[in-house]
């Protein structure tokens, strides 16, 4: 098994040219595991985290510019972003350890493409778009069509993600994330559920999103409960309603992490939870 | 916590262990940390199947790799009979089985056997040997558990087995033995109780997660002896029974023991070591094998799932009037579940007339179970604590209460057969009940619960020996390999017999050419009687250094008193003399100043454990949160108080996670699907409160400074101690392990219904 690290994004494409089978990383928090379980050999890896363009994160006018292979220790340090997405920076904060998290991306987290992923549906409430390099130059596609199935994405071979794109978000609107795993830490969600909420001057919802994960191959909106938010005050029958909604929306599976039972009950649970705790914050108390 | 108390002035402090400064550096060397010149790397071949005959074996395209120097299948060992068994201290081990463990023969008994082994000069090499060795199977029906496995018409795992203690047809039945104890008048005790509660209950397989995987270097010269490094909790049992698989005597094969991480229990047997001494026979070079984690999991360990029913009566002042228990303890692809201990341990606090216990040991196709902490009590206990919570929740009685109206002292009887000697039962659970933890309140859909358990504790066969350097300072001497801080507890009894300063001492852990025969570290035996063995040698060694005092003088012996690390004259005729100016002198008065002494160590002191549990249930999510933990736990005497508590918080920490979290999961295929620390779920530090220690003091009159065992017992109660608190704040009995949070929700969903 060979490995590169090149400095520039041509460099990296020049290399993954070279050989069909090149595969890409960032943290490698995910790669090495699966390449030790004998899941993966690739013949070449690209090592993402030397290029600056890529570990790089900023601000362009109302737009946050995230280098794919920023790390997720980077990201929930950084105090400005924490104030624009609380929830986006608390499921970057949740992966793995405190050493995980120096490694690993959110490039990574989404390209790897599990369902259970915790950065995704958090991307997914804020509208991230993906920026991808290709032969031509870049192409955008939205976060929400990134994974396309557990493990398989919509890149094509020799593509890599650049950066994320995230509008700042409008007034009044916040967003959280929370997922559900058997210990407090060190685990992998056994399901998750990201919020964002507008709320109107008068506090009713103006605009919601909600996605979930670890119940369908990849992360789900669930719009009917986005539709009863509309309009109304937020009160104990109106998120028992999206709590159901949310429970019908997946399919989830059994497996040795729960039970499709469970998982249906628990993300109706947490779907509930996550958009009183965006709402609370959107009204300005964090 | 204690009655009057002798003044020591080492035993009883927290004096920085001797190994510590290079365990947490690094330097200390560990099972897979040895590279010898010429060394080569091997790999293990596993069975997929849980349970296949082995039709074929060819190797001729492998032994073609370049690179692979040695292969080795069941046909190289010598073929060993059931009759060739022996005791090796931690209960009988059979030869035939544990040959037929470490490699299948003609049929893989479960996923992960191994089927044959490879040394080869890179593991790429190796690796690519493994997948050219060509194994056909003819695969089997299997079972996993007891239920399948005493099924009518169940697959049988061996052709040979009999039902030891009921029946002598062989072949037909996958249970190796029935335990039964018996006493008193159920029928008429049942008959006198003002509340009967039955219950069934049913636990997972779980491992005793040891952090450092086996591993071991074996370098087997011509002259047919064999050097063997690993990590175990006994080298002297590695060496006998390596050398039995082998057909060998023991006194061919020398084992140097690594330090070791981690062992409870599961480190008391052999895997790796046959196969390595025989492949560095066949390469003629120094062979290293280490087991993945995966390995450890599918291959090694676990403990026994069981299922296990109780039926406890009591009359309204809540004496027990009877009690009745069945267990059934997997014993994985050879007889031998702790389904014994199981059966002594269950209802052994208690004083019980009338009672009937009877226990079963089967065959499963899972991977053969080994010792793990206080062995096959922790299940039992939590199902017999489960009812009595439950019988003193009709009564009205609190659970203390309940438990001191019956608990044993000096001179009952246990249900399993001894008297009891003084017992330090009753006081931990006064200790529990006078603890603060005990008053405090608690809050919304929180619990609180408490639970008790018993172990033997173990005495069993140690060896010392102690030098006196010429500088006056001491080397102890033993043969136990140090997993708890047993070095610093040497010490520091020897300390207080010689008289001098606990780092003055150099306890070390002796391969089996350098001191005498010892057994395993396990059985919490190795404070109590390898700690006795070094007492005696060192009194031995006072003796000597008394003597080479009076010879100084000129006066005799029975002039001299050893006092603070120095010879006195009882009339203070001469001025003192130090250790370190007879041992300066030695050479003038004797030679060196050394003795030994070994035991076969009785008077074992009995461990009881009470602790006490607080959770708070996410009704919603199932998840438990546990708020509070305090232990009370009789030590005897606690040598060294740091790490009786660690001993006392890691049971428990172990204990949580087999209430909550730990189980091993199967697929449709018989194929473990959790083979990791991702998804076999230990606790991790954040989901543990900080846990309080009482350390109970009632001392063991056997010992020279009162010392129980401490290892063992507290891993019984956690289960019940976390089921009974998860009742009180939830209102439902969860009698299934784990209690996670699937079967939590589950619970409080059928309480809707
Ligand atoms: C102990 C441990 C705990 C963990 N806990 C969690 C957890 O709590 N939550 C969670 O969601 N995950 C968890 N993970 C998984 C993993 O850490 C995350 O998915 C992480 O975000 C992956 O990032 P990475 O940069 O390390 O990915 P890598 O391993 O570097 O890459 C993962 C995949 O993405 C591809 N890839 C990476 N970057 C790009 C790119 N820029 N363009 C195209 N493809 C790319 C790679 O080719 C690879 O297929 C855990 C992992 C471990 C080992």
């Amino acid at each position: 098994m060979k490995y590169a690290a090149p400095v520039t994004v041509e460099e990296a494409q020049h290399l993954l040219a070279s050989d069909e089978e090149a595969q890409v990383f960032a943290g490698a928090t995910d790669l090495i595991p699966q390449i030790r379980a004998g899941r993966k050999q690739p013949p070449l890896t690209v090592d993402l985290k030397r290029i600056p363009r890529l570990v790089n994160m900023r601000v362009e006018g109302n737009t946050w510019v995230i280098g794919a292979a920023v790390s997720a220790a980077q990201l929930s340090s950084n105090p400005d972003l924490a104030v624009d997405f609380p929830g986006m920076t608390e499921a970057a904060a949740l992966i793995g350890s405190d050493q995980i998290q120096s490694r690993a991306t959110l490039g990574g987290n989404l390209c790897n493409a599990s369902p259970a992923a915790d950065t995704v549906p958090a991307m997914i409430v804020n509208g991230a778009v993906g920026v991808i390099a290709t032969s031509e130059g870049t192409r955008m596609v939205p976060v929400s069509d990134i994974a396309i199935g557990p493990g398989s994405t919509c890149l094509a071979p020799g593509e890599f993600l650049l950066e994320l794109l995230v509008e700042r978000p409008p007034l009044r609107t916040a967003d959280a994330y929370l997922r559900f795993i058997p210990r407090t830490e060190m685990d992998i969600a056994v399901v998750g559920a990201a919020a964002r909420v507008t709320l109107a001057e008068d506090g009713v919802v103006e605009s919601s999103r909600i996605a979930i994960g670890a119940v369908a191959p990849t992360v789900l909106r669930v719009d009917e409960a986005e539709a009863a938010l509309a309009g109304r005050v937020i009160d104990d029958d109106l998120l028992d309603e999206i709590a159901t909604a949310a429970s019908e929306r997946g399919s989830p599976i059994t497996d040795k992490r729960g039970t499709a039972d469970f998982r249906r009950h628990v993300v109706g649970v947490l779907t509930k939870r996550v958009v009183a705790a965006a709402a609370q914050r959107a009204g300005g108390s964090q | 916590m204690t009655t009057t108390q002798p003044e020591y002035k080492w035993v009883g402090t927290r004096p920085v262990r001797h190994d510590g400064l290079d365990k947490v550096t690094g330097r200390a060397r560990y099972g897979a940390d040895l590279a010898l010149p010429g060394m080569l790397v091997g790999v293990v071949v596993r069975s997929p199947h849980p349970h296949a005959n082995i039709v074929s074996i060819d190797t001729s395209r492998a032994e073609l790799i370049d690179g692979v120097k040695a292969i080795v299948v069941g046909a190289d060992f010598p073929v060993i009979g059931h009759d060739d068994s022996a005791d090796a201290g931690e209960g009988v081990v059979d030869y035939r089985d544990l040959s037929r463990n470490v490699i299948a023969r003609d049929k893989v008994l479960y996923e992960g056997h191994p089927v044959a082994a490879i040394a080869a000069t890179s593991s790429t090499a190796a690796r690519m040997a493994a997948e050219a060795i060509e194994i056909q199977y003819e695969t089997l029906p299997y079972v996993l558990t007891v239920d399948e496995a005493m099924a009518e018409n169940a697959p049988i795992l061996h052709d040979d087995l009999i039902t030891k203690g009921v029946s002598t047809s062989m072949g037909e039945t996958n249970i190796a033995s029935r335990e039964l104890h018996e006493g008193g008048d159920l029928d008429a005790g049942f008959a006198q109780a003002d509340v009967v509660v039955e219950r069934e209950f049913t636990t997972k397989a779980v491992h005793q997660g040891y952090i450092e995987p086996h591993a071991v270097v074996a370098d087997t010269g011509e002259d047919g002896r064999s050097v063997v490094w690993c990590s175990s909790q006994g080298h002297f049992l590695v060496r006998t029974q390596t050398a039995k698989v082998l057909g060998w005597e023991p006194s061919q094969i020398k084992v140097i023991p690594a330090e070791i991480g981690g062992g409870f229990g599961g480190k008391t047997t052999i895997y790796l070591e046959p196969l390595a001494v025989m492949l560095s026979a066949k390469a003629g070079r120094p062979v290293k094998l280490v087991m993945s984690r995966d390995e450890v999991f599918r291959a090694s360990g676990p403990t026994s799932a069981t299922r296990i029913r109780v039926k406890i009566g009591a009359d309204k002042d809540g004496k027990i009037t009877a009690a009745q228990a069945w267990l059934a303890y997997t014993a994985g692809a050879f007889k031998g579940s702790p389904v014994g201990p199981g059966c002594d341990c269950i209802l052994t606090p208690y004083v019980i007339e009338n009672f009937l216990i009877e226990g079963y040991d089967v065959v499963t196709n899972t991977a053969k179970v080994t010792a793990y902490r206080a062995p096959g009590a922790p299940m039992a206990a939590f199902a017999s604590e489960t009812v009595l919570d439950e019988i003193a929740d009709e009564l009205g009685i609190d659970p203390i209460d309940l438990r001191l109206r019956n608990a044993v002292k000096e001179g009952a009887r246990a249900v399993y057969g001894p008297k009891f000697r003084r017992v330090g039962f009753i006081e931990t659970l006064e200790a529990i009940k006078d603890h603060p933890h005990y008053k405090t309140p608690l809050g919304p859909n929180q619990g609180r619960g408490i639970a008790s358990g018993f172990w033997f504790n173990g005495g069993l066969e140690s060896s010392a020996t102690v030098n006196i350097n010429e500088d006056g300072t001491a080397v102890v001497v033993t043969g136990s390999p140090d997993i708890g801080g047993s070095r610093a507890a040497m010490a520091q009894m020897a300390a207080e017999e010689l008289g001098i300063d606990v780092y003055r001492i150099r306890p070390v852990v002796a391969d089996t050419e350098s001191v005498g025969f010892t057994d395993v570290t396990g059985g919490s035996r190795v404070t109590f009687a390898t700690g006795m063995a070094v007492v005696e040698a060192c009194r031995k060694v006072v003796g000597l250094l008394s003597e080479r005092a009076a010879k100084v003088w000129g006066v005799d012996q029975s002039e001299v008193e050893w006092v603070d690390g120095q010879a006195q004259h009882v009339l203070g005729a001469h001025s003192p003399l130090t250790i370190e100016e007879i041992a300066d002198g030695a050479a003038d008065t004797g030679g060196p100043v050394t003795a030994s002494a070994a035991v076969n160590a009785r008077g074992v002191g009995m461990a009881f454990s009470t602790q006490l549990c607080d959770v708070e249930v996410d009704t919603e999510t199932g998840a438990v949160k546990i708020l509070r933990y305090t232990t009370a736990q009789d030590a005897g005497r606690a040598i060294h108080p740091s790490y009786v508590e660690g001993q006392m918080q890691g049971g428990v920490a172990q204990g949580i996670g087999w209430a909550l979290n730990e189980e091993y999961i199967y697929n449709n295929d018989g194929v473990m699907e959790n083979p990791g620390f991702l998804d076999y779920r230990i606790p991790v530090a954040s989901d543990l409160p900080m846990i309080d220690t009482v350390i109970v003091e009632v001392p063991n009159p056997n010992h020279p400074y009162g010392v129980r065992g401490v290892g063992e017992v507290g891993i019984v109660p956690p289960m019940a101690a976390v089921a009974n608190a998860i009742s009180d704040a939830t209102g439902k009995r969860i009698t299934d392990l784990p209690m996670s949070p699937t079967r939590i929700v589950k619970a409080l969903m059928d309480n809707e219904d």
